[in-house]
């Protein structure tokens, strides 16, 4: 797997969310990916940075454009220093939520691109990775 | 070292001050001479330079935030905003400022040739001085640019939300931009007063320009059409794009009890036979009409 591009945005307020969102959209279309992919891997990073803003007061984000075997793709890192999440098995169950919303950030958010991967240390914070190809497989 | 000593050294050299601030300023590159005639510039110039001068007679050259530099800071704020008005940048509305530094400094030079100790000491307190007061306008300068721009941010709300009012009894309100939790506060509001003012039943809400629709917007969805439905009137969603409708399904996303419709007219359709009204084609042209 090849990084061709790679860019870091800092996440602190809520009015970061549409640049960001943005510079996602920028990176999708780049690589020439689909509208209906454009706005699944859209309203993943919409979700994943939302939970960063929403329990860890926001967090750091890594955009990257990545190519392996022919196909290229967008990857996203989430990283913060939040609380952390006690039982990821839990919180990647639909429905489950502390914060009083639906519950449907993060598992929707697996539902939603190609690869999703999530740690967390109680204390120290939280890591999502997701990646999404252009092709949508 | 005695700051008061220093303080009344300047005030009596103060005329020679003004004359070489102004100097320094006439020579300048960029001089902004077409947006500030010289005489506006000499009366500001002497203003400010009057309140500092008063301000530190007390001996005070270190912290501006006392009451003796009330009247400096409120002067500064005052060139500040109207420079900021007036065109400046806000480089040169601080170059402004500390051009005065050169002209304290070379008059205290000038006193105290032969004493370099003090007047290293004395440029120091002048240099920290005039730092604090740049500082000081800069923040002055930014504070009502960011009034300007929480105030276009509200209006922005506000005209973004519009209440309209399609037919007897019909509501659409179309809303463009990102949902956000103010954003939804605003046109709830918005909404359900336009129905109890017009006794509306029904309310379409166009989601055509929402760019995304994630847990959280879906959420502030729900909660307006539970709220319509608690005032006794029917929510019709409209505007689910193709896309959206797959993001929908993938993040799991139940609106199976809200009435969705893929555009503003099969939505206002439904909402003519939810009031059991029709709109048919007339049986003749209107010109036939018309020669009739």
């Amino acid at each position: 797997m090849i990084t061709m591009t790679k860019d870091t945005m800092e996440i602190v307020r809520e009015q970061d969310v549409v640049p960001f969102r943005n510079r996602v959209k920028e990176l999708a279309t780049k690589i020439g990916m689909s509208l209906v992919n454009q706005t699944k891997l859209i309203t993943a990073a919409s979700e994943l940075v939302r939970n960063m803003l929403k329990y860890a007061n926001g967090g750091k984000v890594t955009l990257e454009l990545i190519s392996k075997a022919g196909q290229s793709g967008v990857r996203l890192t989430f990283t913060d220093k939040g609380p952390g999440i006690a039982d990821i098995q839990q919180a990647m169950q639909d429905g489950f939520s502390t914060g009083r919303s639906l519950g449907l950030g993060l598992p929707g958010t697996r539902r939603l691109v190609n690869e999703f991967a999530i740690s967390s240390v109680v204390g120290e914070g939280t890591t999502v990775t997701v990646t999404h190809w252009k092709n949508g497989r | 070292m005695d700051t008061n000593t220093t303080a009344r050294l300047l005030l009596r050299k103060k005329q020679d001050i003004l004359v070489n601030w102004m100097e320094n300023q006439l020579a300048d590159d960029t001089l902004r001479d077409d947006l500030i005639s010289n005489e506006e510039l000499n009366k500001q110039s002497e203003e400010l330079l009057d309140g500092l001068l008063k301000a530190v007679s007390h001996g005070n050259f270190e912290n501006i935030y006392s009451p003796e530099y009330e009247q400096t800071l409120d002067t500064l704020g005052d060139i500040s905003i109207t420079r900021a008005r007036q065109g400046f940048s806000p480089r040169e509305t601080n170059l402004y400022v500390l051009s005065l530094k050169q002209a304290l400094t070379d008059v205290l030079e000038q006193e105290h040739l032969n004493d370099p100790a003090l007047l290293y000491k004395e440029v120091i307190l002048i240099n920290k001085l005039l730092d604090n007061l740049s500082i000081a306008t800069f923040e002055t300068y930014l504070k009502g640019r960011e009034e300007v721009i929480l105030r276009q941010t509200d209006e922005l709300n506000e005209i973004s939300t519009p209440v309209i009012r399609v037919w007897d009894g019909i509501l659409a309100l179309p809303i463009i931009g990102t949902l956000d939790s103010s954003r939804t506060q605003i046109v709830m509001e918005n909404l359900l007063q336009e129905i109890v003012n017009t006794g509306s039943s029904i309310a379409i809400l166009d989601i055509s320009g929402v760019p995304a629709v994630d847990s959280l917007v879906a959420q502030h969805l729900i909660k307006t059409v539970s709220a319509t439905r608690l005032m006794g009137a029917e929510c019709i969603i409209s505007g689910i794009r193709a896309e959206i409708a797959q993001t929908i399904v993938h993040l799991g996303i139940d609106l199976s009890n809200i009435r969705t419709k893929s555009t503003l007219a099969s939505a206002l359709q439904i909402a003519f036979e939810m009031l059991n009204l029709q709109v048919r084609k007339t049986g003749q042209t209107s010109v036939t009409k018309l020669l009739r």
